[in-house]
Order: C-alpha cells, then sequence, then structure tokens
C-alpha cells in the first residue's frame, strides 16, 4: 500500500474499532440509524473542517471559523426577519465567506505575518459583529425551513440521511475533486509541503494563498448556513470554540499540522470519531459529558503522537 | 591559457559584470561551454561561482555583459524565460516536495487541461517520460520523500530535463551522494553530454572534477582567474588558483617574525571528532601563537573550530584546557573557560544586525557573567568605546546599529566581541571574509597583535596568503581530515598547496 494512506486507514479503523464497541455495548447502536444521526448532527462541523484540511494542508491555520459560523446564523436570521428568503440569504453569506476568507489569505500573505494572528483577528471581529448584528437569539421562520427539514434520503435499515448530511457529502464530493484533480489542488499540497521549493517550481504562492484562505471562508459560511436551517435560528455566540472542534477533526482525518500531507477525506471520518465519542457516552447515560471532552483530547493525543512516529519512520514528510 | 573547443559555443558569457551593495561580485567575467561538454566550475564561498549561474539561468539581472546562446544574443530575466531558451538548473538543495508524489513532482506547474483539472494519466505518462530519458525506473506514485536523496537529486534533475534542454547546470550535485551514488549520477552525466548537451558542474571535490569535467574554469573574488581543459591544469595548479590571492608586501613582512611556540599549552585535542563530520584529530595551541587552519572548501576548516568551540558536539577524543579535560563542550562553557569564536558568516551566527555596536559587544560578556547580573550601563558604554577606539572601528558613536557598518567594520565588531570577554584563546574563521583590502591589512596586524599580548589563535581561512601572513604554525585539513601540520619554519604558500594536493602530486 502506499504509504501516504496509512494515516487514512488508520483513522477509518479507529473509527470502525469505536462503532463496533459501541455495537458490542449497546443494543441497536449499530445501524444506520445511529450513523444516519451522527452524519446529520455533525455535518456543520465537517464541513468546516473540510476547508479548514485546505487551509491546513497549505501549512495554515483559521481560527475564524467559529465566528463566521456564528456570523452567518445571526445575518441570516436577521435577514429572515426583514422577509428575505433563506436560500437569498445564504448566497449572499457564501460569497461573504469568500470574500473574508480571501482577505484574510492576502493579509497573511502580503503582509507575511502568521496565519494564527491574522485569524485570530478574524475570530475577534467576527464575533464581534455577530454582536453587532443581535444580541439575542432570533428565529428563522420562513416556510423553507420547514421543507429543508422535511428533506431525507432512506438509507438501508431504519436510517435516513438528512439534509444537512446530503449538502456536507456533496461538499465533501466537491472538495475531493478540488484537492486531487485540480492544479490549485496540487498547488495547495506544494506549498504546505515545502513553500520555497513550490515558488521555485513555478506555484504562484500568493494566489494560492488567497485561494485557500477564500475556499476555507467558503466553507465555514457553508457550516454556517448549515447550522442556522439546522437550529432555525441565529444566536450571536453560536458555533463558540467550534473552529477548534475542527482542526481536532482534520488532525483525527489524517491530515498533518504542519502541512503538506493529508486527505479530505479523512477530515469526513474524523468528524465522523468526534461524533461517535459523545454519541457513546450518550448511550452510556450514567458517564456525564465531561468525559465527552476528556476522550477526544485522549484520542487527539494519541494520534498526534502517532503521526510524529509516522513521519519519522516512515518518511512520510522526509527532507534530506 | 589553452586552445579553445574548436566550433561554436553553446553559451558565451562575455564580460558580466554584477555589483551587489558594497561588493563587486563579479567583474568582467567571460565564460564559454560547448556543446557536449562537462565544465567544471570551481572557486571557494563567495568567489562568484552562485551569482555567473544566477545570472545565466536568470534568477539574478546582470549589472553589465552579454550573454550569446548558440552564437546569438539572449536577454534572460526570469528562470522561466531560461528554461523557455533551453537553459535548466538544479540546484545543490533538492528543491522539490518530498511529501508529494513522484508524478506531481514531475509535473507541477507543467500540466493541467480545461478548468484547472489534472488528468492524472495524462501527468503520470509525461512522469514516466522524464525518467526513461534518464533511464531511471521507479514507482511514480509513491512520495519523492521515501526515496533516497540520491534518487530525489535524480528526480530533479529529470524535472528539469526535456527535449528542447540545451544547458543544464548542476550546482553541487554530489554534495550528499555517497560514491556509487556519485558513479551513478555520472553515468547518467556521461549520457547527457553524448547527446551534446553542454553541461556546467559546480563542485569542490577536486577528484571528482577530475573524473568527469573536459574543461575547468575556477573564479576568485569575483574574477576568473583561469581556464582550460582539464587534462592541462594540474592539481597544484587548480588548488594555487582557487586559493591563492596576492597580498601585499607589508602583509608577508609579518611572517618574518614567526615564533616557534614556548608558550603554554592552553589547549589539546586528542584524537577529537565527529563521526560523517571530521576524522578524529589532534592539535594543540599555544599562548602567544597562531595556528593558521588551511584546506579547501569542505575540506573542514569550520568544522575543526566548531568542534574546539562546542559549537558542534565531539563523538570521540578529548579536549582539554588548562582547567583538564572537558566534559560536555557548549559554546557557553567554552566562553566561561576563557574562549571565543568569530564565525565565518557573520550575519548568521555572528551580529545581530538591528542591535547597536554597543549591545553586540557586550553580548559575550553577558554570556560569561550569567544572565541574572546585568552588566552596568555605564560599563558597557565603557567597554565599548574602549573596543571601538582600539580596533579603530568607524562610527560616530557606539550606538549605531551594526546592520549599517561596512563589513570591515562589522567584523570589527566581531572581534571586538569576542576581546570584551578577554578571552585566552580565540579561534577566528575566515575573519577577513568580504571585506576590502585596505581592512583585510588591518586585521591581519591586529592578529599579530593579540598573538604578542600572549593569545593563543586559531585562524581558519580559505585565502592561502592570509593564512601565511597570519600564523606561526599551519595545520592542513582535506575531505574532512588534519592531514597534517607544518612546521613555523616552513610555512609557505607553495607547501601548503604541496600539502593539500597530496597523493596525486604531479598530475596533469
Amino acid at each position: 500500500m502506499n504509504r501516504k494512506y496509512i494515516p487514512l486507514a488508520t483513522t477509518i479503523a479507529v473509527f470502525l474499532a469505536l462503532f463496533l464497541i459501541g455495537g458490542a455495548m449497546y443494543r441497536n447502536f449499530l445501524s444506520t440509524l445511529v450513523l444516519g444521526n451522527i452524519l446529520a448532527d455533525n455535518s456543520f462541523i465537517i464541513i468546516a473542517a473540510i476547508g479548514a484540511t485546505f487551509v491546513i494542508l497549505s501549512g495554515g491555520i483559521d481560527l475564524s471559523i467559529g465566528s463566521m459560523i456564528g456570523f452567518v446564523g445571526v445575518s441570516m436570521a436577521v435577514l429572515d426577519r426583514m422577509g428575505w428568503h433563506p436560500l437569498a440569504s445564504a448566497a449572499l453569506m457564501l460569497c461573504f465567506g469568500i470574500l473574508f476568507g480571501a482577505a484574510q489569505g492576502w493579509i497573511i500573505d502580503f503582509c507575511a505575518i502568521q496565519p494564527f494572528i491574522v485569524t485570530l483577528a478574524g475570530l475577534f471581529l467576527l464575533r464581534g459583529a455577530c454582536f453587532m448584528v443581535t444580541v439575542d437569539s432570533v428565529p428563522i421562520r420562513h416556510d423553507f425551513v420547514q421543507f429543508y427539514a422535511s428533506l431525507k434520503v432512506h438509507l438501508p435499515g431504519r436510517g435516513v440521511l438528512r439534509s444537512s448530511a446530503l449538502v456536507m457529502l456533496a461538499s465533501l464530493a466537491v472538495a475531493v475533486v478540488i484537492a486531487h484533480f485540480t492544479r490549485f489542488g496540487s498547488n495547495v499540497y506544494a506549498v504546505g509541503g515545502d513553500r520555497e521549493s513550490a515558488r521555485l517550481m513555478g506555484v504562484d504562492i500568493r494566489r494560492t494563498t488567497v485561494s485557500v484562505y477564500a475556499l476555507g471562508g467558503f466553507y465555514s459560511a457553508l457550516a454556517g448556513v448549515v447550522y442556522a436551517l439546522y437550529t432555525s435560528s441565529g444566536y450571536p455566540l453560536a458555533g463558540s470554540t467550534l473552529e477548534l472542534s475542527a482542526i481536532a477533526a482534520v488532525v483525527l482525518g489524517g491530515t498533518l499540522l504542519s502541512g503538506g500531507v493529508g486527505m479530505v477525506v479523512g477530515t469526513l471520518f474524523g468528524g465522523m470519531i468526534l461524533g461517535l465519542i459523545s454519541t457513546l457516552i450518550i448511550f452510556n447515560g450514567s458517564l456525564n459529558s465531561a468525559w465527552i471532552l476528556i476522550s477526544s483530547g485522549v484520542l487527539l493525543f494519541a494520534f498526534i503522537v502517532l503521526h510524529r512516529f509516522l513521519v519519522s519512520s516512515i518518511g512520510l514528510r522526509e527532507t534530506q | 591559457m589553452s586552445p579553445e573547443t574548436p566550433g561554436q559555443a553553446r553559451v558565451e558569457m562575455r564580460a558580466i559584470r554584477k555589483v551587489f551593495p558594497g561588493v563587486r561580485a563579479l567583474d568582467d567575467v567571460d565564460l564559454r561551454i560547448f556543446p557536449g561538454e562537462v565544465h567544471a566550475l570551481l572557486g571557494e564561498n563567495g568567489a562568484g561561482k552562485s551569482t555567473l549561474i544566477k545570472i545565466l539561468t536568470g534568477a539574478l539581472l546582470r549589472d553589465g555583459g552579454e550573454i550569446l546562446l548558440d552564437g546569438r544574443p539572449v536577454d534572460v530575466r526570469s528562470t522561466k524565460e531560461a528554461q523557455g531558451l533551453g537553459i535548466s538548473t538544479v540546484f545543490q538543495e533538492v528543491n522539490l516536495i518530498p511529501s508529494m508524489s513522484v508524478t506531481q513532482n514531475l509535473t507541477l506547474g507543467k500540466t493541467g487541461g480545461r478548468f484547472g483539472m489534472i488528468s492524472w494519466r495524462r501527468a503520470r505518462a509525461e512522469a514516466q517520460a522524464k525518467l526513461s530519458r534518464l533511464g531511471v525506473k521507479i514507482d511514480i506514485d509513491q512520495s519523492l520523500g521515501s526515496y533516497s536523496v540520491a534518487m530525489q537529486q535524480l528526480v530533479a534533475i529529470a524535472r528539469a530535463l526535456d527535449d528542447e534542454t540545451r544547458v543544464l547546470v548542476l550546482d553541487e550535485p554530489t554534495a550528499s551522494l555517497d560514491a556509487d551514488e556519485t558513479a551513478a549520477l555520472f553515468g547518467i552525466i556521461r549520457d547527457l553530454k553524448a547527446k551534446g548537451i553542454a553541461i556546467v558542474f559546480i563542485t569542490h571535490f577536486l577528484d571528482q572534477v577530475y573524473e568527469i569535467s573536459d574543461r575547468i574554469s575556477v573564479l576568485r573574488n569575483g574574477l576568473l582567474v583561469g581556464t582550460g581543459p582539464t587534462s592541462e591544469i594540474s592539481r597544484q595548479q587548480l588548488i594555487a588558483m582557487m586559493l591563492g590571492r596576492e597580498l601585499g608586501e607589508v602583509e608577508s613582512a609579518y611572517a618574518a617574525h614567526r615564533k616557534t611556540g614556548e608558550g603554554a599549552e592552553v589547549l589539546t585535542a586528542r584524537g577529537l571528532g565527529r563521526r560523517r563530520t571530521l576524522k578524529p584529530f589532534d592539535l594543540t595551541l599555544r599562548a602567544g601563537e597562531a595556528v593558521g587552519l588551511a584546506g579547501l572548501l569542505g575540506s573542514g576548516r569550520t568544522e575543526v573550530a566548531k568542534l574546539l568551540f562546542g559549537a558542534i558536539r565531539s563523538d570521540s577524543g578529548v579536549l582539554s584546557l588548562e582547567a583538564g579535560p572537558v566534559r560536555h563542550a557548549s559554546p557557553r562553557r567554552s566562553i566561561v573557560a576563557g574562549m571565543a569564536f568569530c564565525p565565518e558568516d557573520r550575519k548568521a551566527e555572528g551580529l545581530i544586525g538591528e542591535l547597536s555596536i554597543r549591545e553586540n559587544i557586550v553580548m559575550s560578556m553577558q554570556a560569561k557573567g550569567g544572565w541574572l547580573r546585568k552588566i552596568p550601563r555605564a560599563d558597557q558604554e565603557r567597554i565599548a568605546d574602549e573596543m571601538i577606539r582600539a580596533l579603530a572601528i568607524a562610527t560616530p558613536d557606539a550606538e549605531k546599529p551594526v546592520s549599517q557598518l561596512s563589513g570591515g567594520n562589522q567584523q570589527k565588531v566581531v572581534l571586538a566581541r569576542a576581546l570584551a570577554s578577554r578571552p585566552r584563546i580565540m579561534l577566528l574563521d575566515e575573519p577577513t571574509r568580504g571585506i576590502d583590502v585596505g581592512a583585510h591589512a588591518e586585521i591581519i596586524l591586529l592578529i599579530r597583535r593579540l598573538c604578542d599580548q600572549g593569545l593563543a589563535l586559531l585562524v581558519a581561512s580559505s585565502e592561502l596568503d592570509e593564512v601565511v601572513a597570519a600564523s606561526d604554525r599551519v595545520a592542513v585539513m582535506r575531505d574532512r581530515e588534519m592531514i597534517g601540520e607544518i612546521a613555523s619554519g616552513a610555512v609557505t604558500r607553495d607547501n601548503i598547496i604541496r600539502m593539500i594536493a597530496g597523493k596525486d602530486d604531479g598530475r596533469g
């Protein structure tokens, strides 16, 4: 097997193991119903994490994801109150996400500032903007929300794929094509793998950096749209610290934080692992929810150590 | 020096000039490279090799002169243009992306169909074709990083080559290859040569120059000092061309009062070495004596100094100072023990450009005194002023940032900083690198004076005359090994050259 698939294979193995453990412990766990629910409940995290995958593959980081989700939510809710159709406000917010991301990318490249700081500024800026829009929880009452919630595809067994899961899977498919079958995708891997070499090999670093954050912004905004429609409301504190869950999903999915190595598909499983952990603990009933965070932390830690080991032992990212 | 190969030159560079702020990097350099020849380009660090190559490959713009490709004047303004003209370069570091597959590395930025989509079938075919041009067969879907450095080097060459390639520049391609890998690479170079490609080969391994090259050109301090067929240039001539620099008579005069080494031993190394870096060596430094360290680029001069200072850890042998054997040498311990080191690369390792002269000078004293005991500002100023006067550093005051000084004055600040901690042993690596002739003489004079004051000195230099002028004894390095010592009576240019050329003495 090609070495680059080892982290992905590990992620899938962990996911299957957790799923089987759940099946062994609880009746009815091993079903498409549980699977469908996990997909739907975590779809916005996974969508955001897909965008974050590109950013991390390019060697960067995006901390503005959670605030973007919150801002998109409150904006859509307020626009709904003003009579906008949710699809129209969604389109507007997606454009905003792209522009905001592109602006962050441009500042990062043009001013040569660490992405961490630039997107941290983005985090504060957007969260502040949420409270400028509204300080209350605002419902989205348009009929489209009911229609959106009613859409579902039946799976074998009792499970269903809800519309959120469908949007997530579609955006995953698009992301896979972008990552693996376009020049832009190759450039992202190249910049994350070795920025200076990539430049010498003719990659336009600025264009790639701006585009990758724009793509990240798009996916964050899309996550915000899905979250708003899923909860049918906008709340200025929504999505707080979600950027960290998204980054965790990317890392659990086998992408190296140092950039250049990883696969978008892995992020799906990384997000699902996070979802599985909370489902397992909720199924248990006797453990309190603190255990969700604790076991996620332990697993994340184990994965990072494993990556370190993989990098040094199989030359996943060897430089001479 | 010799008759030219007949026929039309593939590349002719005429009177190339390049000036960097304060430095004349290239001065009227001519270079002719013929189809189907391997042309070795030699010179020490800073001789102008890379500048010349960067001008040829479009990475730098020339300030004067012209470039003719197959007799037609060309204007190379970017690496992309150079590639369009058939001039390809493989740089010293493998400039590829180890985490990506071989296919991706070979085709990145070169393929792409409609809407920026990539057809991997086409890309793989293209990669395969590029590799087969070199006769290389590997799994192109594996990540590049999973292959040896030698294979990565070949992939880099494969990427650089296409059907249009007329000139191939290889910058130190063998620096990290072992003997077998080098042999394999040379096989490929010979094939390319047979196809009529003109190859420029930059290396510091003289054996390889004689093994593969047809002609040699030597640069020194931005000047072309010699060019000719390899068969007509002996090893000794070559070394003399690379290292020689005629100093003024003033400087040579210092050589007259050479001492015989009666001072107390202040540093002794016995069998000190480090695997893959430096073979074990013995060396003694005495108070009041300067020991020169001579050798070609890459022979291990700098490594000796760094090993003694503890900047590189040794893994064999014993280093003893006056106080006894040193365990776990480190720069900090060495400074505390009275040692000072002036590194070769002032900018990267020596000085902090944004800090003032005063701050740079007191830095090592601070290290000696410990972090908690801050040196009073008044003392700092007194010491800095003293040093500025003693070394005649040209500056209005001690608060000027070091980056605004000239090269020679920066070097004096490096010396001042080392001297401020009142060391008993001083290790100088290339003390006159990149400074003009006047400052050069001053610094050599300074070195001699320090010696007279009882300091033990080690002076590593790529300039033979400097070594001869500055030192009482000379230790000679070759291929990471200390091959001998020349006693005070016998220190001459010729003796050093003869020792470096060594085994292949009368070749050519």
